[in-house]
């Protein structure tokens, strides 16, 4: 049997293609009205996920995807009520098993545009292993992970991105768990494309959905989302008016990290990342160029991840942090039947012959 | 196939066993493997028991170590691996120890002088050496020194002494042939492929199996030679093939009769993973096989498959059931069809990994949370793991439900000689999918039902069918969430009647042995098949009113049954493990049905089963008589 080889796979890649998408006609008259179901959104009032049902509603049509060819899948929480609110396919499956599911959906079926719609107690507790199993192998799925680091649906415990001392019912003497840093994760797990948007920022987040479907690869979209019943304000620092411009960082490929209205730059001292005053005495040529493609440099950005007001203190990243194409696994599983049919397509009254057979006569 | 020249002194036999031991790393299972397929190819019915530790090389020597494989043929119709064995093949001290009360009084033994030294003596505990200590008087005992005869053929051949000397195993098996008049062809054919790349070890082995035959040629070490005539079969064409094999046999087919791509999602687990191995090796049937990170994401991975329309598998054993449990529930909640292999094996937790049990039928039937029937059908033999597994498919593509398929180690990674089938014979497997729709068409409907309550498989990439599905429970006809009381009431109990309707499309329950009515109904299920089947037909033979019925659909079952059972006085269920069918039977029929049980991690020896039964039959005539 041959060994796998990338190479290959790469020109696979290439013709695995499919024309599903150009072929539908009437794709230019779909409106984001199109992929609202008829069923009722029964998140509470206020909740952040209404805001990403909408921004993605909003990009769909953008997508050029025939509805039909569109599947949203949801493993257990308030974020994953999702699929029923999208016309489009959708399965609402189990607690943390949505990234296995849409694995064996695209090895299956490659020319759908698979959507897999997670939250951090779903994909960061339960569901930790078919997360990071994904993003290695690289399927062409696009993950919106809701963080809203509470346990919601369950009403309100803290969930593995809860912060520490955080009193929640399960925890009234404050937690006493580290919080994972997801984005650090998913960059150990190989991810091939990661990034982070909030759902106050409507712009950013279309803007990101957009490059995590154009991204051939499993592209992870960390989304920041309030939960106002049981952690309202988690996010505030990044969202609000008065503080976010001082604590968000947004990255924009090719050019110099830089936040606070201009005011403040970032500079590597070999691999220790300053924050700098842009006075006038620091030039933009000296900043820290964001280049999508640096792991190492994806991989300091992820380490941005205290909270204001703490030692270590650097604004939070939002945008694409690493995005590296690669070969995808369903191109590679394709490439590898494609070649055995090519040495002839199987026989099934060989295969059950077998090799030797005698007869009684 | 070779002309073998008749010894002086030939003997016929209707049927020999054979149990060759050693330690794990010994080439025991090569060694059967080997003597099975050429047993097979010369006419003999043959079944085989491979019997090995769970630990891959466990210490050398050691009881622990000790691997075996059984072989068991005839000029007879062969349902076993046999009892007891007439010839014990042992490398060491402890495969002797560990073996010998398997072996029939006035029995062979062979032994390879090389494992009976100092070192090995003690490593088996053994405080004398039995070759030389009379303790084995009653048996006729050759000793051979297979190491030094083995390195005299290799001399000159420039192997090292390590390589030389692990060809020790055809060595054996070529005494073997030559006791049992077995020409030497098919090994020597399977040796050069499986040593294709290695043409100088592929040469080695084949010279020392031919040395082993003509040293018993040339020694007369044995002074009787054997003849076991080929058995008198059914016309028709075979091969031999294991359980295992059969079950990923059996789901290529229905995936190319339903035309249908099929997708295993698979997590490496003990006797399971020959199937995974099998299916990966068949890319060009378009096979996916995807080896998931655990036991969850390879049902998942294969629901995903389900839903965009492959034919979905997920094989394993135990403990992979316990951990798929909640995935079984999405599946048969979803309604999509998939296939769930459990090669049961001796539980509960880790247990016995590599021995053999039934222990997982309860499990199947009830192992989910919630109102969560699903079809259970079990195999009997290893080629019956061709036809059970893909009944499996069948029902699961019919009905859009997930099957269960119980197999178990012994007939897993049992053989047998198989006629098998042509596609044309097979089943046709018809599957329609949900036809695209316009935007005029009524409201597309997922979960509106069929004559036998099956729904529609609509996949994505249709048309007009974009839906919603998931866990929680769905309203009738439309799929939509439900929490209306009476809603969930109806759909449990549409659901349990889907399940039931499987009844309508499988034959009815037939009589494998003995009459229609009588006494005693042996009522067995899986792999008992042949111990059950040698032991009745024996007991007919000798005047015994005793019948034999086996169970291929344990959920649902057979709708005549009943009726069978009612047409004895009494119904006997042997099964390997601590009483789970007779329950079923005891509650479904209310009959005193009797329990008979074994969970030693070996199926049940013929003698064992032929006692039990002639027990009940005595003491229901002693009943009798006392009134």
């Amino acid at each position: 049997m041959a060994a796998y080889s990338p190479m290959a796979a790469k020109k696979a890649v290439a013709q695995a293609e499919t024309p599903l998408a150009k072929a539908n006609g009437d794709l230019n008259v779909l409106s984001p009205k199109d992929f609202a179901s008829d069923q009722e959104v029964r998140w509470c009032p206020g909740c952040g996920d209404y805001s990403i049902l909408k921004q993605v509603q909003t990009v769909m049509p953008e997508l050029g995807i025939p509805r039909e060819n569109i599947v949203f899948v949801s493993g257990i929480g308030c974020s994953s009520r999702f699929p029923y609110y999208m016309d489009t396919f959708g399965i609402h499956s189990i607690h943390g098993r949505a990234t296995a599911i849409a694995s064996g959906l695209k090895m299956a079926r490659p020319e759908l545009s698979v959507w897999v719609v997670t939250g951090d107690g779903d994909s960061l507790s339960i569901g930790t292993n078919h997360f990071v199993q994904l993003l290695r192998r690289n399927l062409d799925v696009q993950v919106l992970l809701f963080n809203n680091e509470i346990y919601g649906l369950t009403k309100g415990q803290f969930s593995p991105t809860s912060r520490e001392g955080i009193v929640t019912k399960s925890s009234p003497y404050g937690t006493i768990d580290h919080p994972m840093n997801p984005l650090a994760l998913a960059l150990g797990a190989e991810g091939a494309f990661i990034a982070r948007t909030l759902d106050r920022d409507v712009k950013h987040l279309r803007d990101i959905l957009k490059r995590a479907h154009q991204f051939k690869g499993t592209s992870l979209v960390e989304i920041y989302q309030n939960c106002v019943i049981f952690n309202d304000g988690a996010f505030f620092p990044f969202t609000e008016k008065e503080t976010k411009s001082e604590n968000d960082l947004f990255l924009e490929h090719g050019k110099p990290l830089v936040f606070a209205n201009g005011k403040k730059g970032i500079k590597l001292y070999g691999l220790r990342p300053i924050v700098v005053d842009l006075d006038g005495q620091v030039s933009l040529d000296d900043l820290w160029i964001h280049d999508e493609r640096d792991r190492t440099k994806a991989s300091i950005l992820t380490r941005f991840f205290d909270m204001p007001g703490s030692e270590h203190y650097m604004p939070r990243p939002f945008g694409v942090f690493y995005a590296e194409e690669r070969f995808r696994y369903e191109d590679a599983m394709l490439d590898q039947l494609n070649a055995a049919k090519q040495k002839g397509a199987g026989d099934l009254d060989a295969l059950l012959r077998g090799k030797e057979t005698w007869t009684i006569a | 196939m070779n002309e073998v020249k008749p010894a002086p002194h030939l003997e016929s036999r209707d049927e020999v066993t054979i149990l060759f031991a050693g330690d794990s790393g010994d080439g025991m299972q090569l060694t059967g493997t080997q003597f099975t397929e050429t047993t097979a190819i010369f006419g003999n019915d043959i079944n085989t028991f491979p019997n090995y530790p769970a630990e891959i090389r466990a210490p050398a020597g050691t009881l622990a170590g000790v691997s075996g494989f059984q072989v068991h043929f005839g000029s007879k119709s062969i349902y076993t691996p046999g009892d007891q064995c007439d010839v014990l093949v042992v490398m060491n001290v402890a495969a002797l120890k560990a073996n010998l009360k398997n072996l029939k009084n006035g029995g062979m033994i062979i032994a390879s002088s090389d494992g009976f030294d100092a070192k090995n003596l003690d490593l088996a505990n053994a405080k004398t050496n039995p070759l030389d200590d009379g303790s084995l008087a009653q048996y006729q005992v050759h000793v051979v020194d297979v190491v030094r005869l083995t390195k005299l053929a290799l001399e000159g051949s420039g192997l090292s002494s390590k390589d030389m000397e692990r060809s020790k195993n055809m060595f054996v098996l070529g005494m073997l042939y030559w006791l049992y008049s077995r020409p030497m062809d098919a090994t020597i054919r399977g040796l050069q492929e499986k040593f294709k790349k290695k043409p100088d070890i592929a040469e080695a082995n084949i010279k020392v199996l031919k040395a082993g035959f003509n040293y018993c040629d040339s020694t007369e070490v044995f002074g009787t030679r054997y003849s076991v005539q080929p058995a008198k079969m059914p016309p028709g064409t075979y091969r031999h093939v294991m359980g295992n094999q059969a079950t990923a046999y059996a789901l290529i087919a229905a995936s190319q009769k339903s035309g249908l791509p099929l997708f295993l999602g698979s997590y490496p687990i003990t006797p399971a993973s020959d199937i995974l191995h099998e299916l990966a090796k068949h890319k060009n049937f378009g096979v996916r096989t995807f080896q998931a990170e655990d036991e969850i994401g390879a049902i998942c991975a294969a629901i995903g498959a389900a839903y965009g329309g492959h034919l979905a598998a997920t094989t394993t054993s135990g403990p992979g059931m316990d951990l798929k449990a909640e995935a079984m529930g999405l599946a048969l909640t979803l309604e999509l069809p998939l296939v769930i292999i459990d090669v049961q094996r001796g539980g509960p937790s880790t247990g016995l990994p590599t021995k053999t049990e039934q222990s997982d039928l309860m499990l199947a039937l009830y192992g989910r949370h919630g109102e969560a029937p699903l079809p259970v059908v079990a195999a009997y033999s290893p080629e019956d793991c061709f036809y059970a597994t893909y009944e499996a498919a069948r029902i699961a593509l019919q009905f859009m439900t997930p099957v269960i398929c119980l197999t178990d180690g012994y007939i897993a990674n049992g053989t047998e000689p198989w006629k098998f089938p042509t596609s044309a014979e097979l089943p046709e497997l018809t599957v329609k999918f949900a036809a695209p729709r316009d935007k005029d068409d009524a409201k597309f409907l997922p979960y509106k039902r069929d004559d036998l309550l099956s729904r529609p498989w609509a996949i994505p990439g249709t048309k007009g069918l974009e839906h919603r599905v998931g866990g929680i429970e769905k309203q009738h006809e439309t799929g939509n969430i439900s929490y209306d009381a009476e809603n969930h009431e109806f759909m449990t109990k549409l659901r349990a009647e889907k399940v039931a309707n499987v009844a309508k499309t499988i034959p009815l329950q037939s009589i494998d042995s003995g009459r229609e009515k009588g006494k005693l109904l042996v009522l067995g299920w899986g792999s008992t098949y042949g111990s059950i089947k040698t032991a009745v037909r024996e007991l007919i033979s000798e005047g015994y009113d005793i019948s034999h019925a086996h169970l291929r659909y344990i959920n649902p079952m057979p709708s005549n049954l009943g009726e069978i059972i009612y047409n004895f006085d009494q119904v006997v269920v042997p099964e390997l493990n601590n009483g789970q069918l007779v329950r079923l039977i005891r509650e479904k029929f209310l009959v005193p049905a009797i329990p008979y049980n074994k969970i030693q991690g070996m199926p049940f020896a013929v003698s064992e089963l032929k006692n039990k039964f002639t027990e009940i039959l005595n003491a229901k005539m002693s009943t009798k008589e006392a009134k």
